[in-house]
């Protein structure tokens, strides 16, 4: 079982919890198997089969878009967190 | 009346002004939405002129209602640089001067309106993740409002940007990792903690405040746009606003148009958004590889949009390399008296390349935002710079040393102001030699 850590607005789908535990062996079946549990969510984080501009996913704090994007493998005890991307300086 | 709420600057979804800055359906940036047919009626040159000598002369078109925390800010000078002018082969170049600031960058200008906006809100913490300037910004403005602070830094940022921080005794914290790293912890913490982070939950209000940047310019300008701005670029946004700012001002009939080409400045190391843009496709977050730091988001959250702004605008984007931004630091100092971090020592890197490559032409009315202090990045140029010469207390000593000096001069090989300054010697050289032979 891997993690998932959900920013506020997400939090509509998990009760209210920012963690829950999630199964799959890639970011796309974890979150297409999260989503028919708790439907709406998967299309608040992909859209035409990417990744949202707007969002970005880490597993283990490494930002997808530098992996597999949504074909990252999944691992037992792997942490992944779904944020708004904002800027800074 | 001025503020009619938050607007989901992707999807158009509208929110009430709450400490908020992501849409909930989309994940978009919120931004503010003003009231500008109320705001049209109530602003007028004149009313800024006689407003405060600080950013707060705008405060119609800023997002705060009360009491403002304001250390200073803004109203910073915008300089004619006919040295640097000249160096480049450019006509009209001015030098929008923000190092001076009271943290020494332009970051003053969003804190004062995100820590007025967080007390408003009834904040008693704030925090921010930053590359070093916001750092400051923040941890001085929390100290004046008496707010708790937690700021977050990577760990390999400019020592003196350190020091100053810990001056204004937030509790500082330093992540093991990148910006875009020490970024991705505190959009986790703020999901934590009831904190007001001042780029995170308040960016809609925080990024309002570099509009001023934009007014500024073009209230110095003798109410016109310039030809050309060139901006630097981290996440993108300042370049956006000032755009905003530019535009607001015409909408609100204060200017009849817009003409400026907006244009990015980036490290070669980290420039996510000038290669998007120069290849056309979309951004790709970068591991930075520069000694710039403070521009050093791999991970642009603006990018899309500094984009659209550069295309809209008939602007472009550049890059300096880390030599380059070196030379640019020293050739503002040598040129204009100003001392700038290397941000400033990108922008003036980039300004000198695309006049090169014919990019930026040169009867176009050019400004560059020098957004931060040259004492800020110290310990960057340190290696660069040549060591003073030491001498006993004795005039003999002193004349020995000179003529050193005088060969070194003749020796420095940089083809802007030292041949300038060879001419110039070689021609009262003359001048001695032919006083000499008549006598």
């Amino acid at each position: 079982m891997a993690t998932m850590r959900l920013s506020t607005p997400l939090r509509k789908y998990s009760g209210g919890k920012p963690e829950v535990t999630v199964e799959g062996e890639t970011l796309l079946e974890v979150l297409e198997k999260f989503d028919s549990k708790h439907p709406g969510f998967a299309e608040k984080i992909i859209e035409n089969g990417e990744i949202k501009r707007f969002v970005n996913v880490f597993v283990n704090n490494i930002d997808v878009r530098t992996k597999d994007g949504l074909n990252t493998k999944i691992e037992e005890n792997d942490t992944i967190s779904i944020l708004p991307a904002v800027s800074g300086g | 009346m001025r503020i009619i709420g938050l607007k989901c600057r992707n999807c158009g979804k509208k929110y009430p002004i709450d400490p908020i800055s992501i849409c909930e359906d989309c994940f978009g940036p919120l931004e503010v939405e003003y009231n500008y047919e109320y705001i049209r009626e109530i602003i007028s040159r004149k009313r800024i002129a006689d407003g405060p000598h600080s950013i707060w002369r705008y405060r119609d078109i800023l997002p705060v209602n009360e009491k403002v925390v304001d250390l200073g800010t803004g109203f910073t000078p915008l300089q004619k640089a006919d040295n640097l002018a000249a160096v480049l082969g450019l006509k009209e170049l001015y030098i929008k001067n923000d190092s001076v600031n009271p943290t020494f960058s332009f970051k003053d200008r969003v804190v004062s309106v995100s820590i007025s906006k967080a007390l408003e809100f009834g904040f008693d913490t704030v925090g921010c993740a930053s590359t070093g300037n916001l750092a400051s910004s923040v941890a001085a403005h929390a100290a004046k409002a008496n707010l708790a602070c937690y700021i977050f830094i990577p760990d390999d940022l400019n020592l003196a940007k350190i020091v100053q921080t810990l001056a204004y005794n937030p509790n500082l914290i330093s992540v093991k990792g990148n910006y875009d790293e020490v970024n991705r912890l505190c959009t986790e913490i703020a999901g934590y903690y009831n904190w007001a982070f001042v780029n995170i939950n308040l960016r809609p209000y925080y990024s309002e405040g570099s509009k001023t940047l934009g007014y500024e310019t073009i209230e110095q300008l003798g109410w016109e746009t310039p030809d050309r701005a060139v901006i630097p670029a981290g996440s993108g946004s300042l370049l956006t606003k000032i755009w905003k700012g530019y535009n607001e001002f015409k909408d609100l009939g204060l200017i009849d148009e817009v003409k400026t080409k907006i244009t990015a400045s980036q490290s070669k190391g980290c420039s996510p958004i000038t290669s998007a843009y120069r290849s056309g496709e979309e951004i790709t977050p970068v591991r930075p590889d520069t000694i710039e730091k403070s521009l050093a988001i791999g991970s642009p959250a603006d990018g899309y949009y500094a984009i659209k702004v550069m295309k809209e605008s008939g602007g472009t984007a550049g890059a300096a390399t880390d030599r380059e931004i070196i030379d640019g630091i020293k050739l503002l100092a040598k040129t204009e008296g100003i001392f700038t971090e290397t941000a400033g020592g990108v922008v003036v890197g980039t300004l000198k390349n695309l006049v090169e490559q014919g990019e930026i032409e040169k009867d176009e009315r050019t400004v560059i935002y020098i957004t931060g202090n040259g004492l800020k990045t110290q310990d960057v140029l340190m290696e660069h710079l040549p060591t003073p010469v030491k001498i006993k207390p004795d005039l003999k000593a002193f004349e020995d040393i000179l003529k050193k000096m005088d060969k070194k001069i003749d020796a420095d090989t940089y083809s802007g102001v030292e041949s300038k300054v060879r001419s110039v010697r070689s021609k009262i050289d003359e001048q001695i030699e032919e006083q000499t032979e008549v006598a």
